[in-house]
């Protein structure tokens, strides 16, 4: 199989306008007999599903939670880049394209991250029209702010709740399509599986999570927006829902998988407190602006962090990076961490942990100013760990937070099977193999709002509507395997609880694919989820009927493909014999212990493909050019 | 046909929303309160001498156009403000059909939890009132006289357990407008995070001070501050 | 830690439901509420029973899916807490806790703790936005916007739509949820065309979905895990006031160009 990528040729200023040009248009009047299915309603799905509804397609939107408004998206504190240049600091959307090149480590494909860059001014006129309350300086004008280490002031921000206030702004352009009519929309409703005939994507088979009814719903072309796989950890900061299962269940429909291996470490997150804990709380990275992370010089110094002199503390970062200190990208901070709590440093009960301290800075900002800034933070970590971070120093541990890998796509956002189209953080696009801050919001509202409203048209202008029964032979079979799967789970009768599962294939996956990976460890991963996977069929209980709210039935489900992605996230570490942004092989570092990439052999996008149960995935390579960014050794000494 | 044309809004009219009901219930209520006032400076005129008062009385009557007009005022507000309660009480309890085993509520004002009581006791009370002060059909105690007030009030108060029925509702119209006052404000959409904990103060003091003027008389008649002529 | 707990069990929206009683032993001070839960959860479905079901997703009280009452307070009664980030430090070995799920007409019951509040984006749906179609904005600096009115429209847009407000209200108003969206569109520029529209279109849906009034009680307000005002409430009386009386029919005529 060969992978086109579909970009333009060209000057890359011009690739998207002079694509979009070429792209077939679909008469108004024939768009409300196009029916589009867009799973996922957070920033892409919610902005897509809008945008159709508004275009006059005849929408469909599926969510599993219970009101479009709760996708994950809302989570996102921090902000949304765009180059406005609004600050005259030198930003523009060719550096805006340069730095997020960089920062993915040269693994993302160029032309879509010019395309980004470039829509993303749209992206704030948009959601300030639509009554997104950014922050604003006195003259009324849009205030920025500078994030996870760029050199120009070009995130955009609403308080600490950026991504729910852009979410909301999409919701709201949902609920008033779906009032008009234009758009339906299905809460607590989960997609199990996809139709794909003659080759193409025909609609998908979706259970009701109120009553476990299976239905089918056909459209001409089917949008997944359902984000990313960060919960195979099962500790991560995801939200608890949030799952894999809709690219899962494509990718075994013959979609192709694109670089797994690529999962971004958060580094500032609250450290794990028990065995009992269900899920990992963000920090927004912004703390690391003004706290200052060490650990004790001493291995295993238990004392209290206030009683240890200066002259013992390693300020480790600073040590290390002296020109961005506690500024480092969000992969270095990362590992560094990891490095110093593997020897014997680590912080907290657990071990695992640093102190990020305000103390300096409350001195010479005065308590006022840091409550200005962090207020909100500050009491969140007080919420949860009962500390008062004003006065003794927060412990911090890294902690899974994005998947920069997912279903392969076009420059289209197609996948490969066509009318297949996806969106968010649910496709591997523009990241590469490490994300920017600040840029998921950016990705997920634009592909939802300004690019697959051009592309998905183009497809439908090309293919021929056709009208389908439940009886086709590709509905059916879709049907069949959704109740086998649900069959299985509530007949395997077993011992233990899905969680437990969860924990346990966490557990192996974060040890041995995590921050740090090698090649003894990926292959005794492999076969550590495969044993565990089979015990999980075989052992696994799971109460209750399908015809019922049943929640241990949904994680059941979700859980059993996160040990098969699990799997192949560790065979696609184990291929990529390099280190690069969120994936580091130990085997491949420099000698002071930075990430060592090998572009002469892995400058591809890895994508993998199901060849069938208990059969090795295919892997297919698209060779990635770099024609504007040259690659260079990340380097932020 | 472009899909984003505006629905219509359709039909429901101002009071047949909970919030249209609620504004009716505001602006009976200011001309209610307003009533309260100055039928108390009217009353405290018995502190005075009895001639004053009968004389108060009298001049009230001899405007019928006036008195009969504020009456009219008065009864379609007590109507609406009636209705109106009635009609969202009827909504709370359609609104929640299964009611908790526990419920605290630790924020709220007694008072503004209890308007659906101290509402009907004040109206329980405004109705003896009428028959015992207005048209002296229930007047225990002593003889009713349409043209001396001051005795009126007098012979009623001496008869103690009216009295103490006369207290008990003035502390329940206590109640009553000190939430009733400064939820006026908020219900026609004036709230200000500086002015209105005042008016909630003001709201308070008024509440009081009308409650205890209003008292101050069947204390008076029964301490015998204040005797029959 | 050793918790007695009382919840309320219901199998699905026809059931009658009633209270059971479970003892918690073994909770650790660290978790989360939602944790403890978590870990009943594990016992129950090893002993075969049924596990309790409640809505959840972020954990981190930001998506507004959680939320029950303990003991009558809508997510436990911590300031500025949603009951996934309230912690079990609070609460003391014997302590005895009430839970509930969200009691209103309009949010019925799923099961167990899970409730619907679909109502809430029908009233979005209703007149909860801004018309702007994609691709349709003007400069995002074009039109200044006050700080101290963007300060107030993040103020009150920080609503979760958790439906604390209605569950805390004695009279299950959705008052502060309605008034929350009525205030936040009403102080930006971008809001101004549809304000009108937008307080009648809501709160009519409000009152179709059968929430009662607002008595200014102030328990919402006191539950709301964002900590919005009562004063959003007050915004959208005088919106929806103000627009019930200058309502006019609309004078478009219809036809072809």
């Amino acid at each position: 199989m060969e992978l086109t990528s579909n970009a333009p040729a060209g000057p890359i200023e011009k690739s998207w306008e002079t694509h979009k040009f070429g792209l077939k248009l679909v008469n108004p009047a024939n768009k409300r007999k196009h029916k589009i299915i867009v799973v996922g309603s957070g920033l892409a799905g919610g902005a897509a599903a809008a945008s159709l509804g508004e275009l006059g397609y005849n929408v469909h939107c599926f969510c599993f939670q219970d009101s479009p408004r709760r996708a994950h998206s809302i989570a996102a504190q921090g902000g949304i880049n765009a180059a406005k240049n609004y600050h005259n600091d030198g930003d523009s959307v060719y550096r805006l394209f340069y730095d997020t090149v960089k920062g993915g480590d040269f693994r993302s494909r160029e032309a879509n991250v010019y395309r980004l860059a470039q829509v993303s001014v749209n992206i704030i006129d948009q959601c300030v029209a639509q009554g997104v309350p950014f922050a604003r300086e006195y003259g009324g004008l849009l205030d920025n702010r500078s994030f996870g280490g760029a050199q120009v002031s070009r995130t955009f921000y609403a308080r600490g709740q950026t991504g729910q206030q852009l979410l909301l702004g999409a919701y709201q352009a949902l609920e008033r399509q779906i009032g008009l009519g234009a758009v339906k929309m299905y809460p607590r409703t989960e997609m199990l599986d996809v139709i794909v005939s003659d080759g193409k994507a025909r609609g998908i088979v979706t259970r009701s999570l109120t009553d476990g009814k299976v239905d089918v719903h056909f459209g001409d072309a089917v949008v997944l927006a359902t984000g990313g796989y960060g919960n195979v950890y099962y500790l991560s900061t995801n939200a608890k829902g949030c799952n894999a299962t809709a690219i899962w269940r494509a990718y075994k429909r013959g979609a192709l998988l694109a670089n797994p291996c690529y999962t971004q470490i958060h580094p500032t997150c609250i450290p794990v407190a028990g065995d009992y804990q269900s899920k990992l709380t963000l920090m927004s990275e912004s703390l690391r602006n003004d706290g200052r992370i060490w650990v004790p010089q001493q291995p295993g110094d238990k004392r209290n962090p206030a009683s240890i002199p200066e002259g013992e503390r390693d300020y480790y970062l600073e040590r290390r990076y002296p020109s961005f200190g506690n500024l480092v990208p969000r992969d270095i901070a990362s590992r560094a961490a990891k490095a110093e709590c593997d020897a014997g440093h680590g912080v907290g009960p657990t071990g695992l942990g640093v102190y990020l301290d305000f103390s300096d800075a409350i001195k010479r900002l005065g308590k006022h100013k840091i409550a200005e800034r962090y207020g909100n933070l500050f009491e969140m970590y007080d919420r949860i760990t009962g500390e008062n971070p004003y006065e003794v120093p927060m412990r911090i541990y890294p902690a899974i937070h994005y998947t920069m890998g997912g279903l392969w796509v076009d420059y289209n956002l197609m996948s490969t099977i066509p009318g297949l189209f996806v969106l968010g953080e649910a496709n591997f696009s523009d990241h590469g193999a490490n994300r920017l801050g600040a840029s998921a919001l950016m990705q997920g509202l634009a592909d939802g709002y300004f690019i697959i409203p051009y592309t998905i048209g183009n497809y439908l202008a090309n293919t021929k509507s056709e009208t389908y029964s439940e009886d086709a032979p590709a509905a059916k079979d879709a049907v069949a395997n959704v109740t086998a799967i649900t069959q299985k789970l509530l007949n395997a009768n077993g011992k233990r609880t899905v969680d437990s599962y969860h924990r346990e294939l966490g557990k192996i996956v974060w040890e041995y694919c995590g921050m740090a990976r090698n090649a003894a460890g990926l292959k005794k991963a492999i076969g550590m989820i495969d044993e565990l996977r089979e015990d999980f069929w075989k052992n696994v209980r799971v109460l209750g009927a399908n015809e019922e709210f049943n929640q241990s039935l949904e994680k059941a489900g979700r859980v059993a493909d996160f040990f098969e992605l699990g799997e192949l996230m560790c065979l696609d570490a184990l291929n990529r014999n390099e280190s690069c942004g969120g994936h580091f092989r130990e085997e491949y570092q420099t000698p002071e212990g930075e990430a060592l990439r090998d572009d002469a052999n892995f400058s591809y996008v890895a994508a993998w493909g199901f060849q069938g149960q208990g059969r090795p995935p295919s892997l297919t390579k698209e060779p990635l050019a770099f024609n504007y960014v040259k690659p260079s050794q990340r380097s932020y000494k | 046909m472009s899909a984003t044309a505006n629905l219509p809004l359709d039909e429901l009219r101002f009071w047949e929303t909970s919030v249209g009901k609620k504004a009716v219930m505001a602006v009976t209520g200011v001309l209610l309160f307003g009533f309260v006032i100055a039928h108390l400076l009217g009353n405290l005129q018995i502190f005075e001498s009895p001639e004053k008062i009968n004389h108060y009385a009298e001049t009230l009557r001899s405007v019928p156009v006036l008195l009969w007009g504020a009456r009219i005022t008065l009864l379609i507000s007590v109507c609406l403000h009636i209705w109106a309660s009635f009609a969202l009480w009827r909504l709370q309890r359609a609104a929640r059909p299964i009611p908790y085993v526990k419920k605290s509520n630790t924020h709220s004002t007694y008072a503004s939890r209890t308007m659906m009581w101290s509402g009907p006791i004040v109206l329980a009370f405004v109705i003896y009132h009428l028959l015992h002060f207005t048209f002296g059909v229930v007047h225990p105690g002593g003889p009713f006289d349409k043209h001396n007030v001051y005795n009126n009030v007098v012979y009623g108060f001496q008869f103690w357990p009216v009295s103490l029925f006369y207290i008990v509702a003035m502390i329940m119209l206590c109640y009553h407008l000190y939430h009733g006052l400064w939820s006026m404000f908020q219900t026609l959409g004036f709230s200000h995070p500086v002015y209105t904990p005042w008016l909630q103060r003001l709201a308070k003091v008024a509440a009081i001070l009308i409650a205890a003027g209003n008292i101050s008389i069947p204390v008076a008649v029964l301490a015998g501050f204040i005797k029959p002529v | 830690m050793k918790l007695t707990l009382h919840v309320w069990r219901q199998k699905n929206a026809q059931d009658r439901g009633r209270m059971f009683r479970y003892e918690v032993p073994g909770v650790n001070e660290h978790m989360s509420f939602l944790e403890m839960l978590d870990v009943l959860n594990e016992r129950l479905i090893e002993k075969g029973e049924d596990p309790i079901a409640f809505d959840h997703d972020c954990r981190e009280g930001i998506c507004g899916m959680c939320g029950m009452m303990i003991n009558g307070k809508a997510h436990g009664g911590f300031k500025g807490t949603t009951v996934c980030q309230l912690h079990m430090r609070h609460f003391k070995d014997g302590d005895e806790l009430y839970l509930e799920p969200w009691r209103a007409a309009a949010f019925p019951v799923i099961k167990d703790l899970a409730v619907n509040r679909s109502s809430f984006d029908r009233i979005i749906a209703a007149g909860g936005f801004i018309s702007v179609p994609t691709g349709s904005a003007p400069d995002g600096n074009a039109i200044p916007v006050r700080k101290l009115d963007a300060d107030l429209a993040m103020d009150a847009a920080a609503c979760i739509g958790c439906g604390a407000c209605v569950a805390a209200c004695p009279n299950s108003a959705a008052a502060l949820f309605v008034g929350a969206k009525i205030s936040h569109l009403a102080h930006l520029p971008q809001g101004q065309p549809e304000r009108d529209r937008r307080a009648l279109a809501m709160i009519r849906q409000m009152n179709r979905e059968g929430f009662a009034n607002c008595s200014n009680i102030g328990e919402c307000e006191a539950a709301c895990p964002k900590e919005i005002k009562l004063e959003v409430i007050a915004q959208s009386n005088a919106d929806y006031i103000k627009a019930a009386f200058t309502e006019r029919p609309e004078t478009a005529i219809g036809g072809a160009g």
